[in-house]
């Protein structure tokens, strides 16, 4: 029963996020909250990893835990970072709230050979449901908010994202549809993906020829 | 330099906590030779330790004083008889915990609390230095504490912690000596002094040099020194040190002594009382050219100068682990410095955390007993210690 809580959904999100990644790879985490995803990424694929997390709280608890982190911004402090430096740029759940999710998502693309995004799909038929049957700004256990107090200020369906990763050149190498405890795996995200997707996981790169990806 | 024990520091008794104050004298055989081509020697070192040296000599801190401070971190100062500047922070089970860690602190060469400075008899002409003192800079400050440190039979540095002029040693400390520093704590610091932090010390110090018991620096003979100049360049410096909120919070235009103004020129208001107070306690500790050449060495400061401007380039090959902290309200040295060392350490691909301390209390922040700091540092010490073997 507990697959159904957000704190369930979010430890999946992260253990396929985990999967997708190299062992030994250089990893920067963006948004890595309390270091949850960086500490089993250096301990499970001893990585070396690196973080940025918007509050004072994340990182304290990141640096208690060993992790190298740094206070900052998505839509900022990106821009600091030189090109190239890490193997994988990680954004799980957070380009939602990002202001400029396009500006974050191209400072990733400069910044790392691989990006890795996981998001709540915006396209998901309960979402539809709620917005087409009663009208109402969708409320659900992945965006448990109120339209007043969400900080989810630009949500986007499976479909959406992957027209954004056409129009900046991003090669996408593999996707994970999350659902529930449903995990599975597309080649190029399509209606039925969008539709019954909670979240999804992106692995993309700024070049095709780049190794592929663990399956 | 009182309450002195020379030092022929010998290993079996490393563990002395009795925190007397203690100097080690580096005779012609051991000369310091500065930034500037001036070769220093003799030269003292007055330092004070806290804790005991384990026995690998892994579990050093050496603690860095800010521009006034002294060797007396943490146990109370001989002459004043006041607490530590960071008895807040260090001794048994507190952040910097001296039942784990053995800690150095070290007066900076150029001082005036048991280090060599312009108090001291120049031996060329038996009389004080004053200003034929030479210049010195943070990389001398540093190579001087290299030559306790390695009296010591220290190896490495377990960390380097310092704020403000404290954190530019620490920085320095892993640019210069690398393989010397596992991790570095510089807290409200930065990479190099401002143009507006050199103007502030400039008017500081033609303040103690507009005093005519300045002398040009030979006043010690005289029994008297630049007292008012100094008092004058403290309370000019010690603004810099406090935010506007902490000010207004602390003072707002409450008055002294009475409900009315004065109509005249004594301290009617309590931020001046403050102040006069902050400059004429500070002349009883220090001694005025001490003033000129600390200041001097922080504005020389500039990490990036022998690496091609390039800050990233200094720390390129630096392994040390760093914990980079800034304070919301400190204005003598913001944010955006420290996130200029960041920024080049991330280049450089350093291995660096970062905070930023919301807090109203300004630059002196680093001083006090701030919660998430201590949080911030407690939970970085630990982790690095644990790295390097040093659980207990």
């Amino acid at each position: 029963m507990s697959q159904n809580t957000p704190e369930a959904q979010a430890r999946i999100d992260l253990l396929v996020i985990a999967d997708l990644v190299e062992p030994g790879s250089r990893v920067l985490d963006i948004g890595c909250g309390e270091g949850d995803l960086l500490h089993l990424l250096t301990t499970e694929k001893q990585v070396d990893g690196r973080g940025i997390e918007l509050s004072q709280r994340g990182v304290n608890a990141c640096v208690t835990r060993g992790l190298s982190v740094v206070q900052g911004d998505a839509d900022e402090d990106l821009e600091d970072y030189p090109d190239d430096a890490f193997d994988y740029v990680i954004l799980s759940q957070t380009i939602q709230a990002t202001h400029n999710p396009r500006e974050v998502l191209a400072q990733m693309q400069r910044i790392g050979r691989r990006i890795i995004i996981s998001f709540p799909n915006f396209g998901h038929w309960r979402i539809r449901w709620q917005l087409a049957i009663h009208g109402r700004m969708p409320v659900t256990h992945t965006l448990d908010y109120q339209w007043y107090n969400t900080p989810n200020i630009h949500l986007c369906t499976v479909l959406d994202f992957t027209a954004l990763c056409n129009e900046l050149d991003l090669y996408i190498e593999q996707t994970r549809m999350l659902s529930g405890d449903q995990d599975w795996r597309v080649e190029v995200p399509g209606r039925r993906a969008n539709l019954f997707a909670e979240q999804a996981v992106f692995l993309v790169s700024r070049d095709p020829v780049a190794s592929p990806a663990k399956s | 330099m009182s309450d002195t024990q020379n030092t022929n520091v010998t290993n079996d008794a490393p563990a002395d906590i009795n925190h007397q104050a203690k100097s080690a004298t580096f005779g012609a055989e051991e000369p310091l030779t500065l930034d500037s081509g001036v070769v220093l020697s003799p030269f003292t070192i007055g330092y004070n330790t806290y804790g005991t040296l384990n026995a690998d000599k892994s579990n050093v801190i050496l603690v860095c004083h800010a521009l006034t401070g002294d060797q007396h971190a943490a146990s109370p100062n001989p002459a004043s008889k006041k607490a530590g500047w960071w008895a807040a922070l260090i001794g048994p089970g507190k952040t910097i915990d001296t039942n784990r860690f053995f800690v150095i602190c070290t007066n900076v060469i150029g001082g005036c609390h048991g280090s060599t400075g312009p108090q001291d008899e120049n031996p060329e002409t038996g009389k004080p230095y004053g200003m034929s003192f030479p210049v010195i800079t943070i990389a001398d400050m540093v190579r001087a504490q290299t030559k306790l440190i390695d009296r010591l039979g220290i190896e490495s540095l377990f960390c380097v912690i310092g704020g403000s002029m404290g954190g530019m040693q620490a920085l320095q400390w892993a640019v210069d000596y690398p393989e010397r520093v596992f991790s570095a704590i510089p807290l409200a610091t930065a990479p190099r002094h401002s143009a507006q932090n050199i103007a502030f010390h400039e008017v500081g110090r033609q303040a103690v040099m507009a005093d005519p018991e300045w002398r040009d620096g030979d006043y010690y003979a005289h029994g008297t020194g630049p007292d008012k100049g100094l008092a004058v360049a403290r309370m000019a410096a010690h603004i810099t040190y406090l935010s506007e909120a902490a000010l207004f919070r602390k003072f707002d235009r409450n008055l002294q002594d009475s409900e009315n103004l004065s109509y005249g020129f004594g301290a009617d208001f309590q931020i001046e009382s403050y102040l006069r107070y902050q400059g004429s306690s500070f002349v009883d500790r220090f001694d005025a050219n001490s003033y000129l050449y600390i200041t001097r060495a922080t504005d020389y400061f500039d990490l990036a100068r022998d690496h091609d401007d390039v800050l990233a380039k200094a720390f390129m090959n630096v392994k040390t682990r760093f914990c980079i902290v800034s304070f919301t309200s400190d204005w003598h040295y913001p944010t955006a410095y420290s996130k200029e060392i960041v920024k080049a350490l991330n280049a450089a691909a350093g291995n660096v955390s970062f905070v930023e301390v919301e807090t109203d209390k300004g630059h002196d922040a680093f001083f006090l007993d701030e919660p998430e700091m201590i949080a911030t540092l407690t939970g970085f010490l630990s982790s690095a210690a644990q790295q390097r073997g040093l659980m207990s």
